[in-house]
């Protein structure tokens, strides 16, 4: 995704107003979200970086944030859209707090709200350039989705966004099992990270990871994780497969 | 209430305070044919009485199916009732779309009645002339609601509205302590056996009557007009008629309350059922 280059873009078909207000790329982003159900809730991960280009620009961006009571999102993508999904949020809750009777917007109603969101910006051809990850636990029961820039939405016991999807879900397919314990949750997850910092090369070494819980939000403090350089495929990384790097 | 210079418009007070307008519109709904509601902890049930126009005609819709877990009962201006289902059934539709979740129907009942508060605060409208009795469930429980045309709401364990509600309401009052823990069957049965007293002595048959049920686990739905005439026979064997009170209904006092007070027979009682 070359983003820095000044082509022109093609929107001869979008009309008089086509230059100056559509979201065309992204400046400010944001790599993987990965996350998974465990035994009390939701797990999320994170890392702190936002990219600017190939430049690893800002290392202190929080990308993932409470909703409501019952709600936790992350995004990968564009941080400024982030910032103003947030916004909307933020009033979409007040809105419902302000309703002050017994009933409260759970995951599920936050996660096809960002749904429609998303799916009526891309109609428009004006798209928050995001892909989000909304997990929840609500009257016992978890809940787990993501939505794309495009307004595809799925729930799973697992999801992940960008990278993620090709170098964390194998993991979790072959390792991710019903009711981990938390302890087990947050090593399947460093797993995943562990792989994206060595891969993608948006990634940088200080990530936090959220749980989310019947009875609240948490969010870690950011840490690193350990690395290892010396493997021989790193090392070698032309061995048995000349002329690779 | 007779007329006076204060009445001709609903954005004119009188000097006592109060809007003659909204309350002549709520004059319109005790002159509708009855319509009853009780709930338990799970489930609601909703029945009302049908009035037909002629031997000819079909009777009136008075029960409407607004979603899988709200529905409602109205008493006055049909066609207002009418319109205002639709826009309830529109409410919850688009709910439904945006957040995949019904619409509790705590939130419905302020919207609807906030709808209502317009009609009494604009020159160019007037309130509208329906009683709404709502019947849903939401993240707390079953609820039954009293929507007014003055734009208030009212929660209720049991309540009746219409011509000669007061009979239901007696007997309602009678019984609702139970009704909390109360089975579906037997809530059915209370909401025949309050209709039955709206009738004065007229004989309770399923044609004239028709009763809806919403539960957790069991989608709004009118029941129909066998099994409805299957649980009358049930209880007609029993066969306790505990005297209906024949007291009038709340401000009948005036001539358009059309003199029915004693009268038990079919036609006169809800000239504005059109």
């Amino acid at each position: 995704m070359n983003f820095m280059a000044s082509k022109q873009p093609e929107n001869f078909l979008l009309g008089p107003e086509s230059d100056s207000q559509r979201t065309l790329y992204p400046y400010v982003t944001g790599t993987s979200v990965v996350a998974l159900k465990y035994k009390d809730g939701i797990l999320m991960a994170a890392d702190m970086g936002g990219s600017y280009g190939s430049t690893l620009r800002y290392k202190n961006v929080e990308r993932m944030k409470p909703i409501g009571k019952h709600s936790l999102l992350g995004a990968s993508g564009e941080i400024s859209d982030f910032q103003e999904i947030l916004r909307y949020l933020d009033d979409l809750i007040l809105y419902d707090n302000m309703w002050d009777d017994g009933n409260s917007l759970g995951p599920k109603e936050v996660h096809n709200y960002l749904t429609r969101l998303m799916y009526n910006r891309r109609n428009k051809f004006n798209p928050l350039w995001n892909s989000l990850v909304l997990g929840g636990v609500k009257k016992g029961e978890k809940y787990l989705g993501t939505v794309s820039m495009i307004g595809v939405n799925f729930e799973d016991n697992h999801v992940a966004t960008g990278f993620g999807n090709h170098l964390a879900r194998p993991i979790l397919r072959q390792e991710w099992h019903e009711n981990l314990s938390f302890e087990d949750g947050v090593k399947l997850l460093e797993k995943c990270m562990r792989v994206l910092l060595y891969r993608d090369r948006s990634a940088i070494n200080k990530l936090q990871i959220a749980k989310i819980t019947e009875e609240g939000v948490t969010i870690s403090q950011p840490y690193s994780l350990k690395t290892y350089w010396e493997f021989s495929a790193f090392a070698n990384p032309a061995q048995g497969a000349v002329g690779t790097w | 209430m007779f007329r006076n210079q204060y009445d001709t418009d609903v954005t004119t007070w009188s000097p006592a305070g109060r809007l003659f307008q909204v309350e002549y519109a709520m004059e319109a709904v005790k002159q509708g044919s009855a319509a009853i509601g009780l709930r338990s902890k799970t489930h609601i049930v909703l029945g009302c009485v049908n009035k037909a126009n002629s031997e000819l005609s079909s009777h009136q819709k008075k029960i409407f199916k607004v979603d899988d877990h709200i529905g409602v009962a109205i008493a006055g201006l049909t066609a207002d009732g009418r319109v205002l289902s639709r826009y309830m059934r529109n409410e919850c539709i688009n709910y439904g779309f945006t957040y995949e979740s019904p619409l509790p129907v705590g939130r419905l009942v302020v919207q609807l009645a906030d709808k209502a508060q317009v009609c009494t605060q604009r020159s160019w409208k007037r309130p509208y002339g329906v009683g709404l009795l709502v019947a849903g469930l939401d993240e707390s429980g079953a609820h039954l609601y009293y929507n007014c045309p003055s734009g208030n709401y009212f929660e209720y364990q049991a309540f009746a509205i219409g011509s000669r509600s007061q009979a239901a309401k007696t007997y309602l009052e009678r019984r609702f302590e139970n009704f909390a823990d109360s089975s579906r069957d037997d809530l059915v049965k209370d909401a025949l056996m309050a209709i039955r007293e709206t009738l004065q002595g007229e004989t309770l048959k399923s044609s004239i009557c028709t009763v809806a049920v919403v539960g957790v686990g069991e989608p709004f739905h009118i029941l129909d007009q066998e099994t409805v005439q299957q649980i009358i026979d049930a209880f007609e064997i029993v066969g306790e008629q505990e005297g209906p009170a024949a007291e009038p209904d709340a401000a009948a006092g005036q001539g358009a309350a059309a003199a029915d007070q004693g009268g038990s027979t079919d036609e006169g009682v809800a000239p504005m059922d059109i």
